[in-house]
């Protein structure tokens, strides 16, 4: 009844290709946004802005990457953690060792490098495809991650391992307090995910799409193989860098090794299985599945077990728990949480109608 | 001459320990020449038989009634993780698969943290991890005798499994299901049986991987990452060849070591974590296949 497109016309071609063409998700969509920049930082406490919002924001933009690589350009990558390290390493000796180097243009920066150590990583795709793909990532993350911790350049020859992060200033002001990270996160995330849905629509999407769906046809077509593989996988590793420098500078606060464990790697890559292969919004829901489920699990066992279970019980049967949720997730819906979510649109739309 | 000696001695140990990574990649290559699943869960199964194994024995029963017990157990998951996991997945996409494998990690990781807790445990297989004395004592040669027991077993499994293979219906329906599920399926071969079969046998080979690997190191949550350490082994040996995984098993051992040893120093260590990978992804630019893998044809 509401959400209906009747009466909506589109007069010019600009209107045509608009990402949001229903009045109605334009403004639900310049809604959310308000409540996101005016309202959540005055009603979150800090531990929802720190603890919650933030990473959340950051392992979007992260899943996004993960999601321009593996969803849209069919690459399976399991180095994204490994991505996320060189960016914030990046970020963290352009900040360092340049002096007055704004932090936006250090974050382009990170990005940029990460993204030269990701096309040099995806060479190997021109040769080979799918799971042996995924095996050359992983000698990306455990490659990088190594070397980031043997040469002490990298961590300006710091004894103790652990490096502080640099503190945010842009244009003078800092950026200490959670809200004003978390307004910067988010106005970074906001920018770059219109860009990546921008590029996902257009021809450079199609252009992965295809190569996704069957490399060969593509190539056959007139494709650049070589460069569209490259591309992604520039693209993707700039994303992950961003998101791996804004992690270090925005949320942990240090800048270490171990943070970037094939652990995460993993954890990505369920993010963007669950959120949804292959489009934007899944990144979002994924992630936030992911940083959510063991924060309900343990909060759900605790209330249900109380507080006479042992740690490792508790952490045995939330790993099982997440196991089986990814499998039964898998099974019921494997195109994920953006499925889900267009399906619900799809209801809305005739509702109160049954068809 | 030590030097030589040297090089010998760490090439032995590295061919051995190889031996241990091929076994347990032969559970992958079981699994992924039956049914095309990239069975990921296969560290933790090799974890999960070995605590299970070590947990019987605690528990009161002797050897010769744990093993049997621990055998029965893992081929009962196998056969529940055909019927649960795989079975409603079947026909996904390969990502698909492999994330309900990774899935299957944390459950079965879950479980065996549950069911036996935490600590490490020892596994005590009879055979002392010492250097074999007549060898030491002829050639000068200081090789573990629990390594050397681990490539008999190993070299037995791989000779019984080829002969499985090559001589009985059982096997040649293996083979055809392998070769062609949907040919298999129409001559009359029961598909899901044979998965659950092989599962089973792939959950058996990971109780023989991780008895001996968790005689060698004892049984501790790090073996769930040997898996990840078989990766390279299935790359250069191919995916679904059984003599590729030997060779290549050996061939990453080796290398590996040896890297360690003499290049090593030069840039402060830690190479093992990576220097398979890198071995890997230079065999497969070379051979996308694999040395013994089928050739992949890929048609418009």
């Amino acid at each position: 009844m509401f959400y209906r497109e009747a009466g909506q016309f589109r007069t010019s071609y600009g209107q045509d290709g608009q990402i949001f063409p229903l009045r109605q998700d334009r403004w639900a969509m310049l809604a959310l946004l308000a409540a996101a920049v005016l309202v959540v930082p005055m009603v979150a406490s800090d531990y929802w802005l720190r603890a919650l919002l933030i990473p959340w924001l950051i392992f979007s933009l992260v899943a996004l990457g993960q999601n321009i690589l593996t969803g849209y350009a069919g690459q399976l990558s399991l180095g994204s953690a490994g991505f996320m390290a060189v960016g914030a390493f990046a970020c963290y000796n352009f900040m360092l060792r340049v002096d007055g180097m704004p932090f936006l243009v250090a974050l382009v920066l990170s990005g940029l490098c990460a993204a030269a150590v990701g096309m040099a990583f995806g060479l190997p795709s021109l040769r080979i495809r799918g799971l042996y793909l995924a095996v050359a990532t992983l000698a990306a993350q455990f490659f990088i991650v190594w070397a980031l911790d043997k040469f002490g350049w990298f961590k300006n020859n710091d004894p103790s391992g652990v490096i502080t992060a640099q503190p945010i200033v842009i244009l003078g002001m800092g950026f200490n307090t959670p809200q004003e990270k978390y307004l910067l996160v988010l106005g970074i995330v906001v920018v770059l995910a219109l860009l990546a849905k921008n590029m996902a629509r257009g021809a450079t999407g199609r252009a992965w799409m295809a190569v996704r769906d069957m490399d060969v046809a593509a190539e056959v077509m007139g494709l650049p193989l070589m460069r569209t593989k490259l591309q992604a996988f520039a693209i993707s590793s700039f994303y992950c860098g961003v998101g791996g420098a804004l992690f270090a500078f925005a949320y942990l606060g240090t800048v270490e090794p171990s943070a970037f464990t094939i652990d995460m790697s993993f954890r990505i890559l369920f993010m963007i299985i669950i959120g949804g292969v292959g489009t934007i919004l899944g990144s979002f829901l994924g992630a936030g599945f992911i940083l959510l489920l063991p924060i309900f699990l343990s909060v759900l066992f605790h209330a249900v077990a109380g507080k006479t279970v042992d740690a490792s019980i508790t952490s045995a049967v939330e790993l099982i728990v997440f196991g089986a949720l990814i499998i039964v997730f898998l099974i019921v819906e494997p195109h994920g949480l953006a499925r889900l979510w267009q399906l619900t649109k799809e209801r809305l739309r005739l509702w109160p109608f049954p068809h | 001459m030590a030097g030589f000696q040297f090089f010998l001695e760490v090439l032995v140990t590295g061919l051995l320990s190889g031996v241990m990574y091929a076994l347990v990649a032969l559970g992958f290559v079981l699994i992924y020449k039956a049914s095309g699943v990239f069975n990921f869960a296969q560290g933790a199964m090799v974890f999960f038989a070995a605590l299970s194994f070590v947990g019987f024995m605690e528990l009161g029963a002797p050897f010769w009634l744990a093993l049997p017990i621990t055998v029965g157990l893992m081929a009962l998951l196998g056969v529940g993780i055909e019927r649960f996991v795989l079975r409603p997945l079947v026909n996904q996409h390969e990502i698909t698969l492999l994330m309900a494998t990774i899935g299957l990690t944390f459950v079965i990781e879950g479980l065996a943290q549950l069911v036996w807790g935490v600590e490490v445990r020892r596994l005590d297989l009879g055979i002392k991890d010492q250097p074999l004395p007549w060898l030491a004592d002829n050639t000068g040669l200081f090789i573990s005798q629990i390594d050397i027991f681990a490539a008999v077993v190993a070299g037995v499994l791989v000779a019984t499994l080829a002969l499985v293979f090559s001589r009985t219906k059982i096997g040649r329906a293996l083979r055809a299901v392998a070769d062609d599920h949907a040919a298999a399926l129409s001559i009359g071969i029961p598909l899901k049986r044979i998965w659950a079969l092989v599962w089973a046998i792939a959950g058996v080979v990971a109780l023989v991987a991780g008895m001996l690997w968790g005689a060698r190191s004892g049984v501790q949550f790090a073996l769930v990452f040997v898996a990840l350490k078989a990766l390279p082994v299935l790359i250069i040996g191919g995916f679904t060849s059984v003599p590729g995984v030997i060779v290549a098993g050996l061939i990453v051992g080796a290398a590996e070591k040896l890297a360690e040893v003499y290049i090593g120093p030069m840039v402060g260590g830690g190479i093992e974590s990576w220097f398979p990978y890198v071995l890997a992804i230079l065999f497969l630019l070379v051979r996308p296949e694999g040395l013994f893998g089928e050739k992949i044809i890929r048609r418009v």
